[in-house]
């Protein structure tokens, strides 16, 4: 990529002055994964934050039995809003982010397969999360029932319909969704042509690292899981505009049709969103146990498994809806089968521990906190899979706490982890160390108390999505404790957000390889200069700089 | 041992990006077509009122055959082209073209009879919002197909070596032979198992 | 303003009204079979769960290194281990074969119950955001309050037909089964066997809009005479009270004939069906389904402005004068 004028040739050049607008110009037409990536994290932490003052919101006006703190319609905006943002402007543009800043770094190649591509992912993203939100201001529509979308965040028919839906709420919802989803599937396919065709030499599939295998597998993931939720927004266009009755029960449609379609991409979407999770504990856990992964191909299968029977389980969000028997059936056991891979993950992450030497840093404790948490919402998984007992749960508030423990306590957990790991090499600086200890201990105790109340409230038959409850129902002190957890949380996320900031600026500087790791991002600057590396690596095994740093003992003696 | 993996390392091939990228393009448009098949398929026979796909459906024979054929003129320009015989290449080209249009009039021209004869519109009943949507999907993807296949067209004609796109031709005739494919799965369900 | 809804004693008979909703406290044979599955599932995983994470805390305990260690030797590398690895597939594949096969047990159990000639049928119809509830057998029509024989025989349960004339809505009372949902253009089933005389409380299940929180439910089990009882009340038409004649007037001329049935009177029983049938109103204990206590105080107050009640619900304030207001409601108490 550089230039071969020789000195002679080149023109003299002025000093750069900082020029604000060029470099406004710079990010905005950059096809550098490096700088997509962060463009798509920055951007979701931002959602995480509005989305998190909405659940601050719905939390206030739960605190309390007969709560007026918003009124019915705009809570139901909030928590619609809430889970949309959530989903495809928090979790979705993290997954878009990671893989495109790691991936190439990982596998030793310059950029992604598709530069250009990668830049209309995001940029298209973040377009259709403006229309989403556009919508508080443009949802007016014909009917002047305005404002955001108000259905939850998965839409069902026939209350998305005209007839129950007015004014162009629901329109905003659907084209925010299909647009950013259009910008997921592009890059999911730039991440598997990357893995596919950029990796360095020697580094064969079975050479990658952890991160790489399970963004792959994700991507394929999102390119099969993902049109069936275009297709369905595009069907409810359809009925919505051009009066088609797909969903339309009034002329023999069905309204069960929308939830088989949505949760076919419904489920395989939740496993799409922890899936970076997966990812990352397979990269930090290693590290900070000083040891290699336990069973590499198992944790591979693994993810494989899971992602290929995630296809099958969509109908376990719909066993109220009067299936036969044999399918209510067939759901509850391809349900629990793919609990099966998620809990032997479970199991590998702790052997790779034992017997290793724990550094008990900052990414290291989200990791942990990720095991004992991610292990129970796996077994509260395990109880709403049985489908009796999901009678009884379905659409409670222990389903509330159940996901909520999987993407809280769960993806966000892992997704600091590492933010804190990545840190150093993204920024040249390291994070203070005491201010993350704060941040975990204080999120940790906030998460517990917001999200484990939930699932008493489930068992005293609590349905979600409702706007207040009457006072004599037993649900007021585990919804005042919920709401109390937000007194840790709020200052732990804060603390995070002063913490990366203030070291970005003034944090020691890291070195190319704070943390002794083992995998090619560390084998350059911090943070790595546009071209990724000076020359290309060559590889042995899939431990390169564990290769480098212990001449006597190489991994691809073993492999 | 050394000097095998030496050796080994020294052919280091990966596939190629192009051919990945279009591979797994079609691979999301075929879960997107998916959906629709479904949608249409669970619904056949269960309209509550007419027009019904027997009353109004003809075979579209003639269609058929000029789009599937245009998947085989369309390998022949493809092997003009790598023989390097640029004329021969732009015939076989414009005949793949004209195949395609005669595609989509015919489907136009089917539309229309549909609709301003026998008053069936998307919104009449299952059987319209269904046909329309996954007939219009295909057509839709034939459209942006055509768009493609008459650049190249238009480019060979005005003197841009297209000899040097051979790959790039190559990753449109996929995507055509997917649009002719998706062609079979719709006909089949549309016009032979759901009449 | 409004009396927050407490247990009150149904007219006539002192039945428990059951507000905390414990699924762990089953009162009918559809949530005792659920209970029994969830209390397995909870030893299971619970033993998982000690074992898991009793695991994992020992390994963190013993394997941490002190912070700011000073960077020693790398431990033995291991990369993993077949057996280890076979044991700890094999186990959870049993684990999992039992719990479906458990599961299937009690699936069929509960679904595949077809209703004996004899069982109470009734068909409850979801609306935005109050059910209707139909006896066809006694040709009763009544709203958001069901009235069942308690029963110690799950052969004789009462059987549901659920349907909806809008969107999804979800039946659920969490101490008498798990939930099933009405669906536009399909029709579900259920049954449940309340053991013991009560009143039974619980939600719509499904977000159905804008007043979704406020679609309460309420199952009134009761004694075989008193459920007798019940029927012959509900079948009769409504008397016409010479005193409350101009209410009824009132009803009439005004738009509250065009929602609402009230079956016997005049242009008032032409069977509208958009809001809940008032012929009987006053057996009902609560009104805006389930949301208030049925007194007179709140009965003026609904009728006078629902949107300050259940803001968002499809009934609109009438905007009656005081005067016409007092005579509607009079004429109202009168429906028994």
């Amino acid at each position: 990529m550089s230039s071969i004028h020789s000195e002679l040739e080149r023109p003299p050049v002025e000093e750069a002055r900082f020029s604000f607008s060029i470099h406004l110009y710079d990010w905005i037409s950059t096809v550098d994964h490096k700088r997509l990536g962060l463009m798509y994290i920055v951007t979701a932490l931002i959602f995480l934050v509005v989305a998190g003052l909405m659940a601050t919101v719905i939390r206030l006006q739960l605190a309390f039995p007969n709560g007026h703190v918003v009124d019915p319609d705009t809570f139901n905006r909030l928590f619609t809003m809430h889970g949309t943002t959530m989903v495809f402007l928090v979790g979705m543009p993290f997954v878009a982010g990671l893989s495109n800043y790691l991936v190439p770094l990982m596998i030793g190649a310059r950029d992604m397969a598709f530069p250009r591509m990668n830049a209309f992912g995001f940029w298209i993203f973040l377009f259709g999360g403006f229309l989403l939100y556009f919508s508080y201001i443009g949802g007016s529509g014909l009917s002047g029932a305005g404002s955001a979308p108000d259905v939850g965040w998965f839409a069902y028919a026939p209350l998305t319909s005209r007839a129950f839906s007015r004014g162009a709420s629901t329109d905003y919802w659907i084209l925010g969704i299909l647009v950013a989803g259009i910008g997921s599937i592009a890059s999911a396919i730039n991440v598997i042509v990357t893995t596919l065709s950029m990796r360095c030499k020697g580094m064969t599939l079975a050479r990658m690292p952890m991160f790489v295998w399970v963004m792959l597998i994700d991507s394929w993931l999102i390119i099969i899981a993902l049109p069936p939720l275009s297709a369905a927004q595009i069907m409810l266009l359809i009925d919505r505009f051009l009066g088609g009755n797909f969903f339309n029960t009034q002329s023999g449609g069905s309204a069960v049709l929308w939830q088989h379609f949505f949760w076919i991409f419904g489920h395989p979407e939740v496993y799409i969103l922890i899936f970076p999770a997966f990812a990352i504990l397979s990269e930090v856990i290693p590290i900070f146990s000083r040891k290699p992964i336990f069973g590499r191909p198992a944790m591979v299968g693994a993810v494989a498994a899971i992602g290929f029977i995630s296809l099958g389980v969509w109908a376990h969000h719909m066993f109220a809806v009067g299936m036969t028997s044999w399918s209510n059936t067939f759901f509850t056991a391809s349900t629990m089968l793919v609990g099966i891979p998620t809990g032997i993950k479970i199991f590998n992450w702790t052997a790779t521990m034992y017997g290793g030497k724990l550094r008990m840093d900052t990414p290291m404790l989200f990791c942990c906190a990720f095991l004992f948490q991610f292990l129970i919402a796996g077994l509260t998984g395990i109880m709403l899979a049985t489908g009796p007992f999901d009678w009884q749960l379905h659409d409670s508030y222990f389903v509330v706490g159940h996901f909520h423990f999987t993407l809280v306590a769960g993806l966000v957990f892992a997704l600091f982890a590492g933010m804190y790991y990545w840190f150093p090499k993204v920024s040249g600086r390291m994070y203070n160390e005491t201010l993350g200890k704060w941040h975990f201990w204080l999120f940790t105790l906030g998460v517990e108390l917001t999200f484990v109340p939930m699932h008493f409230l489930g068992f005293l038959g609590m349905p979600r999505r409702i706007y207040t409850y009457a006072p004599d129902r037993g649900w007021d002190f585990w919804n005042l404790l919920a709401t109390s957890g937000l007194l840790f949380q709020l200052p732990g996320i804060l603390i995070f957000v002063w913490n990366i900031v203030f070291s970005a600026i003034k944090g020691k500087p890291s070195g190319d390889d704070p943390w002794d790791a083992w995998t090619l991002e560390w084998a350059t600057t911090s943070p790595p200069p546009e071209y990724n590396f000076e020359t290309l690596p060559e590889v042995r095994s899939s431990r390169p700089l564990w290769d480098l740093k212990n001449p006597n003992d190489p991994d691809w003696r073993y492999e | 041992m050394d000097a095998v993996l030496a050796e080994k390392q020294a052919e280091w091939t990966l596939p190629d990006r192009g051919t990945m990228g279009v591979i797994f393009l079609i691979v999301t448009e075929t879960a997107l077509f998916t959906i629709f098949v479904v949608a249409y398929v669970v619904y056949i026979g269960k309209s509550l009122t007419g027009p019904y796909p027997k009353d109004v459906l003809d075979l579209p024979i003639l269609a058929s055959i000029c789009l599937l054929s245009s998947s085989v003129t369309i390998v022949f320009a493809e092997n003009s082209l790598k023989k390097h015989r640029i004329g021969m290449f732009k015939l076989w080209w414009l005949a793949t073209i004209l195949l395609g249009l005669e595609f989509l009039v015919s489907t136009g021209m089917e539309w229309h009879k549909l609709i301003y004869q026998d008053n069936l519109t998307v919104s009449t009943n299952l059987f319209g919002t269904t046909f329309y949507s996954l007939v219009g999907l295909h057509a839709s993807h034939v459209i942006v197909g055509m768009a493609f296949l008459m650049l190249v067209m238009f480019v060979s004609l005005f003197g841009f070596p297209i000899e040097t796109q051979e790959r790039r031709v190559k990753f449109l005739s996929w995507y055509w032979h997917f649009v002719d494919a998706v062609w079979i799965v719709v006909f089949t369900v549309v016009y032979v198992i759901g009449r | 303003m409004f009396t927050t809804l407490l247990a009150i004693p149904l007219a006539g008979a002192d039945l428990p009204e059951h507000r905390i909703t414990n699924i762990f406290e089953p009162l009918a044979t559809p949530a005792e079979s659920e209970k029994n599955i969830a209390l397995l599932v909870f030893a299971i995983t619970g033993v998982i769960f000690v074992g898991v994470a009793g695991l994992l805390a020992y390994t963190i305990w013993r394997f941490r290194q002190p912070t700011h260690a000073e960077r020693t030797e790398e431990p033995p590398q291991v990369y993993g281990s077949n057996q280890i690895e076979v044991a700890w597939t094999v186990l959870p594949v049993l684990i999992v074969f039992v719990l479906i096969g458990v599961s299937a047990r009690v699936i069929a159990a509960v679904e595949n119950a077809s209703p004996p000639q004899a069982a109470l049928k009734v068909t409850v119809i979801g609306h935005q955001w109050w059910w209707e509830v139909l006896y066809p057998d006694y040709g009763i029509v009544t709203a958001n309050e069901i009235h069942m024989p308690a029963t110690n025989d799950h052969k004789n349960a009462t059987y549901l037909q659920l349907q909806s004339a809008d969107v999804i809505h979800s039946f659920w009372l969490p101490q008498l089964s798990g939930k099933t949902d009405l669906i536009p253009n399909r029709t579900n089933f259920m049954w449940i066997d309340p053991h013991e005389p009560g009143v039974y409380v619980g939600n719509c299940a499904e977000y159905c809009g804008t007043q979704h929180a406020n679609m309460l439910l309420r199952v009134v089990g009761e004694d075989p005479k008193s459920f007798k009882e019940w029927t012959i009340q509900q079948q009769k038409r409504a008397v016409d009270d010479p005193q409350t004649s101009e209410g009824h007037a009132v009803f009439e001329s005004l738009a509250c004939v065009n929602c609402h049935n009230i079956a016997g009177l005049g242009k008032a029983s032409a069977g509208s069906k958009f809001g809940p049938d008032l012929t009987h109103l006053m057996s009902r204990q609560t009104l805006g389904s389930g949301v208030y206590k049925n007194t007179p105080e709140n009965l003026r107050a609904w009728v006078n402005d629902p949107q300050v009640q259940k803001p968002g619900c499809l009934m609109p304030s009438m905007k009656l004068t005081p005067d016409e207001l007092s005579k509607v409601v009079d004429y109202l108490e009168t429906l028994r």
